[in-house]
Order: C-alpha cells, then structure tokens, then sequence
C-alpha cells in the first residue's frame, strides 16, 4: 500500500509549485494570498503524507497537531495581511487624529 | 483486501481534482472566481484529510482553511484594487521584456524546486523513517489526561508550541485593533436571513462547546470549537448585528488575551510545586487541558471574528459617536 | 441485502449530485440553476443519509445523520432564497 502516500506527496509538490508560481505572476494582493494559502496547503499535505503509517495502522499525532497549528496561524496571518493591505490603501486625506482614537 | 483499488481510484481522482482546483484558483484572473474556487479546493483538502487518517485536521480544514478564509478573502473582494493589466500597453517594451523575463525565470526555478522535491519523496524515505516520536506519544498517552492523541500531543506534550501560537494569535487581534477599519454590511438583511441566523447560531454555540468538550477523547478539541464559533459571530455580523455581540473594549481585550494568559498562569503555577513551567500533575492534566482550552476557545473565536471584522468593533453607527464611546467605555 | 440496498441508495444520491452538476452547466439563468441545484442536492444528500443509515445499525448515528440532513435542507433552501434575492438586485440596478 506505499502508492497512497506517494500520490498524495507528488499532489502536495504539485500544490506547493502551482501556488508559488501563482504569487510570483500576479499582481494584486487578494490571488497572491490566495496563491501563498494554496502553497502552504501544499506543505502541510507533506506534513500528513508523512505522518500516514498505511492503512491499518494509527498514524502519527504531532505532525498533525504541527499542521493545525498551521492551519490556524495561516489564517489569521491571511486576515492581518488582508487588513494590512487595505490599510496602505486609505484614502491620504484620512485625518490622523481619527486613527489616534482609535489606538485605545 | 480485494476493494484496495477502489481506493486507490478514489485516492487519484481526489488528489488530481484538488490539483486542478488549485490550479484554475490560482492561474485565473476573475478574482470572485478564484476565491469561491479555493473555497471548493478547501473542501477537498478536508476530504483528503480525512483519507489520511486526519479527522481533527478535517474538521479544523473545512471551519477554518475553506470557511473562514474563503469569507475573509471574499470580504476583501471590494477593497482590493484590479490586476494592473490594463495599462501594460502603455509601458516601455523593455519593461514589458523583462518582466516577462523574470516570470520565467521565477517558473524555471519553481519547476526545479518541485522535481528536486518529487525526487526526494521518491527516494524511499517515505516509508522508511520510523517516527519513533509517536511510539513515545502512544506510549504516555493513558498519562497525558485525554485519550485523544493529537489533543494530547497540542495541549499537553507540545503545549509551549501552543501557547506560542495563542501568542501569535494575540499579536494578530492587536494588529488588527490597531490598524484597521471595520468592514460594513452595505446591504439590510431579510427575514429569511434573520431566520437562517435566529436557528444557526444557537445551533453553532451548542456545536461549539460539544466539540470542546469531546475533542478529549475523539476528534475536536478548542481550535476546531473556536473556528465554528467564530462562524457564529461572522453569520450575526453577516445579518446586521454591527459588532456581532462582542464586548467593549475591556471585555473584548480580556476575552482576547484569555487562552494565552491563562496558558502562562497554568504553566507558571506548576513551577510552584516544584515541577517544570506547564508540567501538570497527573491526576489534575484531564481537567487542566479543558480549562485551558475552554480559554482558548474564547480567545480564537474573539481573534476570528475580529479577524473577519477587519477592525475594532463599532457599537454605535456614526464615527461622532464612536469617539465618544471610545472614551465613555 | 441490506449492504445491497444502502449500495443502491448511496449510488443514486452521486448519480443525484452529477445531475445537479450537469444542470449548473448546462441551464441557462441563475434562477433555473438554483432551482435544479438546491433540490437535487437536497436529494441526492438525502439518499446517500438513507444508505449510510442502512449501513450501519446504530440509532444514535441514525437519528445524528438524520438531523444533519434537516438542518442542511433548512440552510440550503435559505441560502438559494438569498443567492436569488442577491441576483435579483443585480439585475434591477
């Protein structure tokens, strides 16, 4: 049974190249993003390729707590760099003491 | 095992559909395209999940990497600026030459890095290397105080990386409280809606708590928990509840820097006894893992859906009055 | 038998799903294919409980699966009479 991990190792590089190749031909932020999640889903699918004992066997847990907390970290990264990226978008004329209240 | 073929073709048709998924996600150009057809890949990724033996890891993908980032990134759509493609006809042919030049270069060395990395999974390793790791984590898991191993192995095995990426988590919300500017619902919600969200969130809330409180001995624990019920505040934001029940700023910042705290307190108040920073105490670790993770699942819900909010929460509905509310609270 | 019957249930819930993915491609309006998609999923989704309940003999999975199929024809009616409303707006701007 040593052909699951395999194919869902190449679909992992394949992820992970596919992603890379999409954050360096785009241009906007919103599909580099979504390019750089697709590419680390790519990883974290070699995480649990790697952690697969075979079918009948209980496959190994700290890969897998290592991938959630990767799946947890991805998204709030992704959420701080979308509101980054609005950020550098403001309007210039936004009057500054408005963000000073802000930062109770 | 005379069915091993079908799994095989199941196994080739899911790992060659998320492939092209991804591929058509990330290579198109309508953005909303791309974005719904991530969603899509995101819900295949959770099916591959669970082939692999990774229920906890499927829950956590389809709340958080397909849900919860599929709607953050379409709550962007419309403050994200358009591919600067139009105007390419109006740059110097060098430029346009080297750019393009550089975007083979970037695709040649991609190319090289994925057959290097296909070479070294080829290599016989994948089946090779014991994990002899996990011998220890099943060994000690009746000692750990849940019968869940991935629990066992994020809360109590591994917890400083836990509390690390509580600490992340944090950093994150103070990012976001900061900087940024609260996303507003531009449309009123129907009755329809109003209903779906009326017999969803309570619903989810219950959900919630059941998957917190069973992920000690099955697949779930606090960050699958915090995920759904950060979709229970994402749907009351969704239907016109402006800050979608969250608290004031006192509140908020207590609720958000619960599960870390706690975390260090738990962790600290060992070394009072005498054993090492989060080192529990045998008979106490069952009891002191669902405190810590009640906690944390307060604080990554809170984190999530500030997340999805985009900035501090606005109670009242003209930016007057915010200040003063600022101030007031 | 009974593996025979849930096998048939189950199958005919996928055959269920690809025609309502055959109608998202080949109907013409957003409405029609709303209309196709919700019903047809809600179907298919409900076979494919049936078999899995067949399957396995225990109540509490039974009665757990069957909720799930509730509350997923609840949300996918609500979220097809929102996904027309919104088109509807579109369309009248």
């Amino acid at each position: 049974m040593s052909s699951t991990p395999l194919l869902y190792g190449l679909c992992a590089v394949a992820l992970f190249a596919i992603g890379l190749l999409g954050a360096f031909l785009h241009s906007g932020l919103l599909t580099r993003l979504l390019a750089v999640n697709v590419s680390g889903s790519g990883v974290l699918l070699l995480f649990v390729v790697l952690a697969y004992q075979g079918a009948g066997q209980r496959p190994d847990p700290v890969p897998h707590a290592l991938v959630l907390t990767g799946l947890v970290v991805a998204v709030s990264a992704t959420a701080l760099a979308l509101m980054l990226g609005r950020w550098l978008q403001r309007p210039e004329q936004e009057p500054e003491p408005e963000t000073e209240q802000d930062q109770e | 095992m005379m069915d091993s073929w079908l799994f095989d073709v199941v196994d080739a048709l899911l790992a060659l559909t998320a492939v092209v998924l991804a591929a058509m996600s990330v290579l198109g150009s309508d953005q909303k395209r791309s974005i719904v057809l991530f969603i899509a890949f995101g819900l295949l990724l959770s099916l591959i999940w669970a082939r692999l033996q990774a229920p906890d890891l499927a829950l956590a993908e389809a709340a958080i990497g397909a849900g919860l980032t599929g709607a953050l990134l379409l709550s962007a759509l419309p403050y994200s600026t358009a591919e600067k493609g139009a105007c390419r006809q109006q740059r110097a042919w060098a430029d346009i030459a080297f750019n393009r030049a550089l975007r083979g270069l970037a695709a040649t060395l991609i190319a090289g890095v994925a057959i290097a990395m296909i070479w070294a999974l080829d290599d016989g390793r994948l089946q090779s290397v014991p994990f002899t790791v996990s011998e220890q984590v099943f060994g000690h898991l009746p000692h750990s105080g849940v019968g869940n191993p991935v629990t066992a192995v994020l809360l109590n095995f591994r917890a400083y990386d836990t509390l690390l990426e509580l600490a992340v988590l944090l950093c994150v919300a103070l990012g976001i409280l900061a900087l940024g500017q609260p996303s507003v619902p531009v449309v009123a919600p129907g009755p329809v809606l109003v209903l779906l969200v009326g017999i969803l969130v309570p619903l989810l809330v219950l959900m919630a708590g059941y998957l917190l409180w069973v992920g000690a001995h099955a697949p779930g624990g606090a960050f699958q928990g915090g995920a759904v019920l950060a979709a229970a505040g994402v749907l009351l934001l969704l239907s016109g509840h402006r800050d979608a029940w969250l608290p004031g700023p006192r509140l908020l910042a207590a609720a958000l820097g619960a599960g870390l705290f706690l975390f260090i307190g738990a962790g600290a108040a060992m070394t009072l006894s005498g054993a090492v920073f989060l080192e529990y105490p045998e008979g106490w670790a069952g009891a002191i893992i669902l405190l810590i993770e009640a906690m944390a699942l307060l604080s990554i819900a809170v984190t999530l859906v500030l997340a999805y909010l985009g900035g501090p929460p606005a109670p009242s509905p003209s930016p007057p009055a915010r200040h003063t509310d600022v101030e007031g609270h | 038998m009974v593996e025979l019957l849930a096998g048939v249930l189950m199958l005919s819930g996928a055959v269920m799903f690809l025609v309502g993915s055959i109608g998202l491609l080949r109907l013409p309006d957003i409405y029609c294919r709303l209309h196709a998609l919700t019903k047809v999923d809600n179907l298919g989704l409900g076979l494919i409980v049936a078999g899995l309940v067949l399957r396995h003999s225990d109540p509490r999975l039974a009665i757990k699966m069957i909720l799930v199929w509730i509350l997923l024809l609840a949300s996918s009616a609500a979220i097809a009479h929102l996904i027309a409303r919104q088109a509807l707006r579109r369309e009248s701007e």
